[in-house]
């Protein structure tokens, strides 16, 4: 391995303090739905001027790693994603918890997050140049492309109705043209309020759109929160890992797709856990059943997630372009300290990075014991606080989440009004995730279609720039593959029987 | 006797009256900052104007004693926290980075909820120069080769660059105005995005800042548009050496409520001026590839808006960006 020789350097007491205390933070911080990753290294850079630069890099690497796993908390027990990167937990997560096996879900996504942290900052350590290479080769088109490769995922995550999910999923791209466009500058559908100029964001819809109807429920129902299966106690942490260890090829390939979106600098957490969703649901093995509580699920999701760290991290410090937005915090947090990324940081100024790798890999093992107990506290505070104190509380929550996502009033008010508009929807089937990806894949789309188009006219080649480059055909062949496959599998499996009836 | 003591009285009172006076108009000039000051950004952690306030940071510590503490306000290209600025307490405790050509388009184009005028600026610090930035293997050497190729392939030179109706795209507007070419600008979603597009090929040049060729290896500069060669990029030419006339970029400044007391305002303004004069910090600028200016409050600042105002309303409305 490379770059072993600064194992040592990570070991010292100090790197050591950072990366219990960074993974410590960030996953608290991470669970409170509204403080992203990206906020709490943000908040952390004033503190790294004064430290060595490795150390500083290893508190946010492992404040960041730390909130992409707490993200999952929320997830499970409230079914409202911490961060944008844990929407996919929620599928599986939530309703294994109401079956009563919150505090095995809670251990399933802490193994899970360790395993794919790893394998990103893995792939960090050995193969952080080649694999930068992935971070260009993907143009506009390609991401137009890819954003029409995750639309069609609605197909996999609409529980019931299709045509409901699709309608979401419009609604939701609708959504994502409030405000001031992103690459082409124009104000749409604002009404002419101002309160609408900065547009919806992501994370004040995740709040607005999971939690509010999740809090009207438990103050509309009786009885508790969640189910508690007497007998069942404890952290199962040997069931879990009998699980993974069943489940060990859905987990590396999830892994292995958090990487290479994390890699990708216009793609993040979000998009590579629902990616790796719908594939470890697209080839289920008979008995799983995906969206009931499959812990599958949640494997898929928070392997993923956590991968992006190491993902993100390549062309962040190959190139100096960051593959994730806490990356580009960190990033700022290097050049104030005179450290200038790119391909000769790693072999002039070895020392640093090495180091940090080693920390953030350090820093991920370190989640295993930290994740686990931080986690049973939570489940056991969700579980045993009476109704008339979670509810406030939670609502308290939510209001200083979706202010603190950019410091302003208005994010709480479209918080609140979507909160409302999603339970109502939600009692005529709709459920929030479609909206929430159109919401998360329209302007990726809407900017890769305006650039590869521009470029296109620039070259008289718009048919060669939308259908012609092989990373395109790829992914447009693989869109038609996933969308078709269970058409054409029902299909032949009726004939089948038929000619076996004949 | 009673005069005397008549005298005492009102002398008492004349003290009495000059001190709360004196309190009222320069509450803390002497003393102040005498806390942190809170340091707005109205754009997300990790951009460009998060990193240059991060660069003073530490000198305004080191000067003034007291930390600025940065925060973020983003939407709608900056325009929620300039709206927001003069609802803001005016004791100099809050302050605002302020971009350009922002605040000049951004009013003009629609209703953002604020006017150029409503910004009360304190000091404008530096700016991002404009510059033509290619691969290091591309095959233009020299500016010249890159306009003697635009000139025989009208629109398909392909400059990448950082959103529209910003500096780089103002820069583009104007280039192929001065230059008497015709060119293609593909907006991206800032900086990062429009070098990566360039790093990975998807297009022939950016139109970005002098900042890049600092920050990512494998770049290299054509021209830059400043007045003198910047002293990081000895080599890299002027666009006024090859007879163009660019002198732009993307400028940061500070602005306060405008109920900020007289006696803060300048205070502040010689404060941000003195960390501006640090050579450490010029030094740190520069090799950043930041040009530190000095537009300080009063008729600088203000006639540096009104010129600079000018010049890219023109270039904006040359595009069809303004009516």
């Amino acid at each position: 391995m490379p770059g072993l020789e600064y194992l040592i350097d990570a070991l010292t007491p100090i790197n050591l303090a950072f990366a219990l205390l960074g993974v410590i933070a960030g996953t608290v911080i991470g669970a409170i739905p509204g403080l992203t990753a990206t906020m709490s290294v943000a908040v952390l850079v004033p503190l790294t001027f004064a430290m060595p630069t490795s150390s500083a890099l290893i508190l946010m690497g492992a404040i960041y790693t730390g909130a992409i796993y707490g993200g999952a908390y929320s997830a499970i027990l409230l079914n409202t994603p911490g961060t944008p990167s844990a929407i996919a937990t929620t599928f599986d997560g939530y309703p294994l918890a109401k079956k009563g096996e919150g505090n095995f879900a809670i251990t399933i996504a802490c193994l899970a997050s360790v395993t794919g942290g790893l394998i990103g900052a893995v792939a960090l350590l050995t193969l952080a140049p080649p694999l930068s290479k992935v971070a260009l080769a993907f143009g506009p088109v390609e991401y137009f492309w890819l954003a029409i490769f995750g639309l069609t995922l609605i197909a996999a995550l609409a529980e019931g109705s299709l045509l409901k999910g699709i309608a979401g999923g419009a609604l939701g791209l609708l959504l994502s043209c409030i405000g001031v466009a992103e690459v082409a500058g124009d104000v749409r559908l604002t009404f002419g309020f101002h309160t609408m100029l900065g547009g919806i964001q992501i994370v004040v819809a995740l709040i607005g759109l999971y939690c509010i109807p999740v809090l009207i429920d438990l103050v509309a129902a009786p009885g508790h929160h969640l189910n508690v299966v007497t007998g069942a106690s404890g952290y199962r942490l040997r069931d879990a890992v009998r699980y993974l260890w069943g489940d060990k090829f859905n987990a590396m390939r999830s892994s292995v797709i958090g990487t290479i979106v994390g890699i990708l600098p216009g793609a993040g957490g979000s998009i590579a856990s629902l990616v790796a969703y719908s594939e470890a649901r697209r080839t289920a093995r008979p008995g799983q059943i995906y969206g009931k509580g499959e812990p599958g699920g949640i494997v898929a999701s928070e392997s993923a997630n956590n991968a992006t760290v190491g993902g993100g991290f390549i062309p962040t410090l190959v190139l100096g372009i960051p593959g994730t937005p806490p990356d580009a915090v960190i990033l700022g947090a290097l050049l104030v300290q005179g450290v200038r990324t790119g391909p000769s940081l790693f072999t002039q100024q070895g020392d640093i990075v090495y180091t940090f790798i080693w920390g953030l890999i350090l820093a991920t093992i370190l989640m295993l014991p930290t994740g686990l107990l931080i986690g049973r506290y939570a489940y056991r505070t969700i579980i045993t606080l009476p109704k008339s104190l979670l509810v406030p509380t939670i609502a308290f929550m939510t209001i200083i989440g979706s202010y603190a996502i950019s410091n302003n009033i208005n994010d709480v008010l479209i918080m609140i009004v979507l909160g409302a508009g999603g339970w109502v929807l939600a009692r005529f089937g709709f459920t929030p995730s479609p909206i929430v990806l159109g919401l998360i894949l329209g302007p990726i789309a809407e900017s890769g279609f305006v650039q590869a188009w521009t470029i296109g006219t620039a070259t008289d080649d718009r048919m060669g720039m939308f259908f012609g480059r092989p990373i395109s055909i790829a992914i447009i062949l693989f869109t038609l593959f996933t969308l078709l496959s269970p058409i054409v599998l029902k299909r032949l499996k009726r004939i089948k029987e038929q000619a076996h009836v004949d | 006797m009673t005069t005397t003591r008549r005298t005492l009285l009102l002398s008492g009172a004349a003290v009495a009256f000059a001190a709360s006076i004196g309190l009222a108009a320069q509450p803390a000039s002497a003393e102040y900052p005498e806390k942190p000051i809170s340091y707005i950004i109205p754009f997300g952690p990790g951009g460009e104007s998060d990193i240059t306030a991060r660069l003073q940071q530490p000198f305004f510590k080191e000067k003034f004693g007291q930390d600025l503490v940065i925060s973020y306000k983003p939407g709608a290209g900056g325009a929620v926290g300039w709206a927001e600025l003069n609802n803001l307490k005016g004791d100099g405790y809050t302050i605002m980075g302020v971009n350009l050509p922002h605040i000049v388009l951004q009013p003009q184009q629609k209703d953002v909820g604020y006017q150029t005028d409503d910004v009360t600026m304190v000091y404008w610090f530096h700016y991002t120069p404009d510059a033509i930035v290619v691969t290091d293997d591309s095959p233009f050497k020299t500016l010249k080769d890159l306009i003697d190729f635009a000139k025989a392939n009208p629109a398909k030179m392909i400059f990448s660059g950082s959103g529209k109706g910003t500096a780089p795209h103002l820069a583009q507007i104007r280039f192929d105005k001065l230059a008497g070419v015709k060119t293609t600008y593909v907006p991206f979603k800032g900086t990062g995005a429009s070098v990566a597009a360039l790093m990975g090929k998807q297009v022939t040049a950016a139109m970005a800042f002098t900042t890049v060729a600092a920050n990512y290896e494998k770049t290299r500069l054509l021209a830059v548009a400043m007045d003198k060669r910047h002293p990081r990029f000895p080599d890299v030419p002027t666009f006024k050496e090859a007879g163009i006339d660019i002198v732009s970029g993307a400028y940061r400044g500070i602005a306060v409520p405008k109920s900020t007391p007289e006696p803060i305002r300048q205070k502040l303004a010689k404060m941000i001026g003195e960390i501006n004069a640090d050579p450490a910090f010029v030094k740190k600028m520069e090799d950043g590839g930041f040009a530190p200016v000095d537009y300080a409050y009063g008729p600088a600042a203000t006639k540096f808006l009104s010129d600079f105002g000018k010049v890219v309303t023109e270039s904006a409305k040359e595009a069809g960006m303004l009516k």
